[in-house]
């Protein structure tokens, strides 16, 4: 009775979805309000609808409604009740009702909080909007339907999953359920899918104001960018969270000493992230001087198209990859959509070009907007890459019938110069003016950065060369300390300007040097995240240490200047359905005792799949990262650990932190924006023709 | 033809020598585990989706790295053990795409996509910067003490438009 109920609240939805965008369209287009109005109440419905979907699917998945396919699926006696919830964005029937659920919320708030402002783009960002969700509730109440019941066929003896009961069957209840992937029995179930999904989805509300802007042929006028400027860095937020604790998860779980893999799904996840970064930027030349206003609309329809093009990757499996937890009968229609949407919109804006005249002009090469230019090629270009590389497995197989593999090797050997470029950018770019910088001025603001950083690069030259003659590394070195220093030299400048003007001290001169211009101190954060970043990627990527080897009790496995001395291993029964083997070893500095650790290997016997669980020593430096790979079976006296010391791993997720409140302290609403906003759009009142500048 | 003969050959020959263990000069075991892992980390495995062979933890991943380690500890260097996985399960296991034949687009086309965007962006500039020759705005005064130079520039357009 229940599951009809959220049956129907997924026909409905489905229903107002189409009628939204329909009746939008047309009251727009006849100028009739009143339909607008329709249109906007039946948008916001979908929201309590959905939302009343998605509890009872929660419901059934918690209580183990076994008789439900999709709990049958992904819930199971053995897991938590924290999994059990989890466990809606574990599958695909539940994970394609989320994504919907979640648009619906972006949907539903946008158009409480801008209705008064964008009266002239609102039908239009209805019509894109519930356009693609009728698309996703459509997935769901067709194709993926959460709501599936198992039924018993006597005459085949057959188990089939269908909403409404086949002639001839019976209900059948499962006894117990297959459980979620074991590699998803993980406290980051809570984090990393759903940040995920809030970023993907967040993107389709600068896309559907872009998109509205075009058909109206406002375009041309920033008001699109500004009323979704926070939109864009929220959905953004959201992604690089996701990004993080996505890094973090395989760091922790899958048990091969690192953070990124360049696996399909994670490349997926990584170019709308590229591309929406480029559009953050560009859109700052739109606001301050008018120009790349056609370019900033590629971007984001780019963006959208790639997150939708995640979600596709993600959810169909059709580059096979360790997160391709379920196989579907999607593929095609999603993919139709992806296109669809991509070349409709790129389609659009060519016939709206007229409509995007800017003014361009450069007083000299030497100036930020070409330092801009650049860095969008840069990120564009690796967005390419990182793309080609994730598809061209399949292009290679469709052309010659090959099956080949793009792996790491590639991906960081053709990313990895263009990300150097950008991040020397990233240090260099905000010191530039707009229109023309004068280059005795810029040489004298880099002096001690340079000098300092080749300090640096030469300190750790004569540390580290005899050890790790790597140039690339000193380089790395060199290049972050470089971007580091001018970027803190900013702040220092900043500050003292301050101090000297308004006579304050040191710390309260830095506190509010960042509340009164958040976006650009806020941005600057954003740059120090990524030069640390940077920092623990060049650590990882050519100090890092690795050994393997068998050893039996009381016998050592030395790395470094670590030695790792093996005691003991038990076996024993644990919760969720798994055997664990565990061993437990001693781990020394330089023969000085330090801890005790205990990697061990669970085996879900259910789905017949082991998981590696690491022990980690962690310190600033450096971390030692033990795995338990293999043991005698019969005597367990001896056992074989890898044993990783991965330097500077740590300030990768200092990093992502650093970031991440970045990202916070510019996205925040201050008082200025306020009065900006209610300036730029008074909805009936005629528009002051060029808009303020703000910011 | 001639070297897949060869291949199986000395994979014979090899499971003659299968002493899994020989003494390198310095007394030092060979191969070890890490010697193995150094040649699994270039391969990706045959059967699992997108796992490199020196972290999978199947079964038939370890019977594969056990055989790498029989064929090293029977002489083979790492490039004929690679060689033959090729040989064995096709060019799928490579981590590295090759930079022959058609993989070869792998690697040249974001290479050609970059080279090619940096002669858009000097082009696009070069016209921007023409543009504004044209149009000889006379020459920027003195800059007026604390207003920034992009709003002077919107309020000289401004005026522009006024007048």
């Amino acid at each position: 009775m229940l599951y009809d109920l959220g049956y129907f609240a997924l026909l409905i939805s489905f229903l107002l979805a189409i009628y939204a965008a329909g009746v939008a369209v047309f009251g727009a287009q006849s100028q009739r309000m009143p339909f607008v109005e329709s249109a906007r109440n039946a948008a916001l419905l979908v929201f309590p609808l959905l939302t009343l979907a998605v509890l009872i699917v929660v419901y059934g998945l918690v209580t183990l409604d076994f008789n439900q396919a999709y709990v049958a699926d992904v819930s199971s006696r053995a897991m938590s009740p924290f999994l059990r919830v989890t466990a809606l964005w574990g599958g695909q029937q539940g994970s394609v009702l989320f994504w919907g659920w979640m648009m619906s919320g972006f949907a539903a708030t946008v158009m409480i909080r801008k209705w008064q402002r964008d009266r002239e783009l609102m039908p239009y960002v209805i019509f894109v909007i519930m356009g693609t969700l009728a698309f996703f509730v459509g997935l769901s109440l067709f194709i993926t339907n959460p709501f599936a019941r198992l039924w018993h066929d006597p005459a085949t003896g057959e188990i089939i999953a269908a909403v409404f009961q086949p002639v001839g069957t019976m209900p059948f209840i499962s006894q117990d359920g297959q459980g979620l992937n074991p590699l998803l029995r993980h406290f980051g179930m809570i984090g990393h899918p759903p940040t995920t999904y809030i970023g993907f989805t967040g993107f389709v509300i600068p896309y559907a104001f872009a998109i509205a802007a075009l058909i109206t042929g406002k375009a041309g006028e920033d008001e699109w960018i500004r009323t979704t400027r926070r939109w864009t860095l929220v959905a953004w937020l959201f992604l690089s969270i996701g990004l993080v604790l996505g890094g973090r998860w395989a760091y922790d779980v899958l048990g091969w000493g690192g953070y990124w893999g360049w696996d399909p799904v994670e490349n997926a996840m990584l170019m709308p992230w590229l591309t929406g970064t480029a559009f953050l930027h560009s859109m700052m030349i739109q606001e301050k001087r008018g120009m790349l206003k056609v370019w900033n609309i590629v971007l984001i329809i780019l963006t959208y198209s790639l997150s939708l093009f995640g979600t596709f990757i993600t959810r169909t499996g059709v580059i096979g990859s360790v997160h391709a937890f379920s196989k579907s009968a999607m593929g095609p229609s999603f993919l139709i959509f992806v296109s669809v949407t991509f070349l409709g919109s790129l389609l659009l804006m060519f016939k709206r070009l007229g409509t995007l005249k800017a003014e361009h002009e450069l007083d000299s090469f030497l100036s930020r907007e070409s330092l801009f230019l650049l860095q969008n090629l840069l990120f564009l270009g690796i967005t390419f890459a990182v793309f080609w590389g994730t598809t061209f497995p399949m292009i290679s197989e469709l052309v010659t019938g090959t099956k080949i593999t793009v792996g790491p090797p590639f991906f960081k050997k053709v990313t990895g110069p263009l990300f150097a470029a950008l991040v020397l950018l990233m240090g260099i770019a905000p010191l530039f003016a707009w229109r023309k910088q004068a280059v005795a001025k810029l040489g004298r603001a880099l002096l001690i950065p340079f000098i300092g950083s080749v300090v640096v690069m030469v300190g750790a030259t004569l540390v580290h060369w005899p050890q790790h003659p790597y140039p690339f590394a000193l380089f790395g070195l060199w290049l972050v300390s470089f971007v580091a220093l001018t970027t803190l030299l900013e702040f220092w400048r900043g500050a003292l300007a301050r101090m000297h003007s308004q006579g304050e001290n040191f710390l309260a001169a830095l506190g509010h040097l960042l509340s009164r211009n958040r976006r650009r101190y806020g941005g600057y954060i954003i740059h120090l995240g990524v030069v640390m970043m940077a920092l623990g990627v060049v650590g990882d990527e050519f100090f890092k240490a690795e050994t393997q080897g068998t050893v039996g009790v009381g016998q050592s496995l030395a790395v470094e200047n670590y030695t790792l001395t093996f005691e003991n291993l038990r076996v024993y029964p644990g919760s969720d359905g798994r055997e664990i083997v565990e061993a437990t070893a001693k781990l020394y500095r330089d023969g000085e005792y330090i801890l005790t650790l205990q990697p061990r290997r669970d085996f879900f016997i259910t789905q017949q799949q082991p998981v590696t669980v690491p022990a980690v020593y962690s310190t600033p430096g450096e971390d030692v990262y033990v795995l338990l790979v293999g043991w005698n079976e019969i005597s367990l006296d001896s056992s074989t650990f890898k044993i990783y010391v991965n330097p500077l791993i740590n300030w990768v997720w200092a990093g992502g932190l650093t970031f991440i409140m970045g990202t916070l302290i510019a996205a925040w609403t201050s008082l200025e924006d306020k009065r900006t906003a209610s300036y730029v759009l008074r909805p009936e009142a005629p528009r002051p023709s060029p808009a303020p500048v703000g910011g | 033809m001639s070297r897949k003969l060869i291949l199986s050959l000395l994979t014979i020959v090899a499971s003659f020598v299968a002493v899994a263990v020989v003494y390198a000069q310095d007394g030092t075991i060979y191969p070890t585990d890490d010697d193995v892992n150094r040649v699994a980390k270039q391969l990706y495995c045959p059967v699992c989706p997108n796992t490199p062979l020196d972290v999978c933890e199947t079964k038939a991943c370890q019977d594969w790295r056990a055989q790498i380690k029989d064929q090293l500890a029977a002489g083979w260097t790492d490039d004929q053990v690679i060689a033959y996985f090729v040989e064995q399960y096709g060019e799928r296991v490579l981590a590295e795409p090759r930079r022959s034949g058609f993989t070869s687009f792998v690697w040249l086309l974001p290479a050609l996509s970059v080279a090619i965007g940096l002669v858009v962006v000097a082009q696009v500039l070069r016209s921007w910067k023409a543009k504004r020759l044209t149009t000889a705005v006379p020459a920027q005064s003195e800059p007026l003490a604390d207003i920034p130079p992009e709003v002077l520039e919107r309020l000289e357009k401004e005026l522009r438009k006024v007048s």
